[in-house]
């Protein structure tokens, strides 16, 4: 029976890898995720019937939780808009940590009731689950509430907010330190306290980073959820969960560092944070100059008689919900022979790849999405570039000003394109609050207005010529 | 350093299995492309739900009466379940998208 479990489990594993291995192509992506979902319902059905050494099984318990779980699961992952895939990421990532930080007190609990013993190490694992899955569980929560809008990042931090994260992150490992030195006489008590300041660290260490930084904070606490669930792992002597969570660990670290080198900035750099903080005032002097419009019926002229167009899609699109509509404006174009793609910016959203996923609900076929150095390739010869709701991405800040808060950043060159159009709701600065002298560049030109109704009257205006 | 030496002793071959484990999650990911990092990012999520194996083993060696275990572990089923069901379903969801449109171009 055993041999039969652990087979089970085995399997299991093996179906994570290879399963994320098929998730690294379009074709083949589905199947790897079904594949990795069937491993571990294996390994689920597996847990039911490992044999223990003590307890009294309590299915009923474990039944009723995993038939609520499935079922709320279920109801939110279908009713889930795309554009708000990031906050569910999210809430989802701080569950899993939530879960990890619960098994650890309860685990401590037994520990200090003296029902199981442990060795030093045992011990040190299970606080390494209580500590990242608390900062996972908080740290999450924040990041939901930032995206979904219900915090303002600029309320929750304060110049300095960095020294307080320094001495709440010593405080929190001086506890841990503490309660594993006073072993089994500790007390739950320093278990709650250990708790109670990852929970606070969580919180204070997402709160100063914000902005054009979301998609590395939130590859970042999932790969924080990923670790915790390795070192529960460890404390159930389940290789399963250890493979599983260190895979996680490993693709949240490489995001991590893709979307910072997409930044060009170290990780320690957006962790302190106050992006845009500063920002807003350095290039003041542009409010004296005057962007230039365009008329619809000029814009519609334009693109109609353009050979190629580029589309750079930003949050801003997927927030007037305009991506159907610029896949009906391209469609229109590709029909009178311009060739038009779609140049993503590897940070363009609010989570790594979040702008492919929203184009892609709106049948856009993937290869005509052409990332950053391609993209630049290609711009010197295009003749139109549409920029929808995307700002600090095509800031050309970041090449020359070296006071922004973006220098450095390799951004999307449209300037070099024979004409800009920029579609804007007004001349308000980005997410990340910063001004943006392509607005007054030679070769721009403002559409104001809701993008997607902006996007409607060109098409129009395109079927009448 | 004498408990080091000797966690290191009593759990070389999970040492080794989680030194193998990071390199080959390196490997696997490093070669996915930006067009799929949505979705690597929320089915690598439902893999972390993995967690709820610990969730269960916990309930199954609580005693009958030992409510403190009962209510936190079956909690701990719930975030843990929502996490695995939740974050395959909205994954595959997302690479429907993605198929359907290469069925048709």
């Amino acid at each position: 029976m055993t041999a039969v479990l652990n087979f089970a489990y085995l399997i299991g594993a093996l179906f994570f890898v290879v399963g994320l291995r098929r998730l690294s192509s379009p074709d083949t992506a589905r199947r790897g995720n079904m594949l990795a979902a069937v491993g571990m319902g294996l390994a689920i059905i597996a847990t039911f019937f490992v044999p223990l050494a003590r307890g009294h099984n309590n299915y009923l318990w474990i039944v009723g939780g995993i038939a609520l779980g499935g079922i709320v699961g279920l109801i939110a992952a279908r009713r889930i808009q795309m554009t708000s895939m990031p906050q569910m990421v999210s809430i989802f990532n701080g569950l899993g940590g939530a879960c990890a930080l619960v098994l650890a007190m309860v685990e401590l609990n037994n520990y200090y009731s003296q029902s199981v013993t442990w060795t030093g190490g045992q011990l040190v694992i299970v606080l390494l689950a209580l500590l990242i899955g608390g900062v996972s569980f908080t740290g999450s929560l924040l990041a939901f509430g930032k995206l979904e809008g219900l915090v303002n990042d600029r309320k929750i931090t304060f110049n300095g907010h960095n020294i307080l994260n320094m001495v709440l992150l010593i405080a929190t490992l001086a506890a841990s330190v503490y309660l594993y030195s006073q072993g089994v006489v500790g007390g739950m008590g320093l278990g709650i306290a250990v708790m109670i300041l990852s929970l606070i660290y969580g919180f204070s260490f997402v709160a100063p980073i914000g902005g054009a930084d979301m998609p590395v904070v939130i590859s970042l606490l999932n790969s924080f959820t990923g670790l915790s669930a390795a070192a529960a792992g460890l404390i159930y002597d389940s290789q399963i969960m250890l493979v599983g969570g260190i895979l996680v660990g490993a693709s949240g670290t490489i995001l991590t560092v893709l979307m910072c080198q997409a930044m060009n900035r170290s990780l320690l750099n957006v962790l302190v944070g106050n992006f845009g903080g500063g920002g807003g005032a350095a290039k003041a002097q542009d409010g004296d100059l005057v962007a230039k419009e365009v008329t619809i019926t000029d814009a519609a002229i334009q693109l109609f008689y353009a050979q190629s167009v580029i589309f750079v899609p930003g949050y801003g699109l997927a927030v007037a919900q305009a991506q159907k509509i610029c896949k009906e404006l391209d469609d229109l174009l590709e029909s009178n022979g311009v060739s038009v793609r779609y140049a993503i910016h590897p940070v363009a959203g609010r989570m790594p790849g979040h702008m492919n996923v929203l184009l892609a609900e709106a049948d856009v076929p993937y290869p005509k999405l052409i990332d950053l150095d391609e993209a630049n390739d290609a711009l010197p010869s295009t003749d139109m570039v549409v920029v929808v709701g995307a700002n600090d991405v095509v800031n050309p800040s970041a090449l020359d000003d070296s006071s922004s808060p973006i220098y450095g950043m390799p951004v999307l060159n449209v300037w070099e394109a024979k004409n800009v159009i920029i579609l804007k709701r007004s001349m308000r600065p980005g997410y990340a609050g910063i001004q943006n002298p392509l607005f007054f560049h030679e070769r721009s030109r403002m559409l104001f207005g809701d993008a997607k109704a902006s996007i409607q009257k060109l098409v129009n205006e395109v079927k009448s010529l | 350093m004498e408990a080091a030496l000797q966690f290191f002793e009593e759990n070389l071959l999970l040492i080794y299995l989680l030194i193998f484990t990071v390199i080959l999650g390196f490997e696997l990911i490093s070669k996915v492309p930006t067009v799929l990092h949505t979705p690597l990012m929320s089915g690598a999520n439902a893999i972390s739900g993995v967690v709820i194996i610990g969730a269960i083993l916990l309930i199954r060696q609580a005693e009958a009466d030992d409510y403190f275990s009962l209510i936190l572990g079956s909690m701990a089923v719930v975030l843990g379940m929502i996490n695995v069901v939740g974050g395959y379903a909205v994954t595959d969801r997302m690479l429907e998208m993605f198929k359907k449109k290469k069925t048709r171009s």
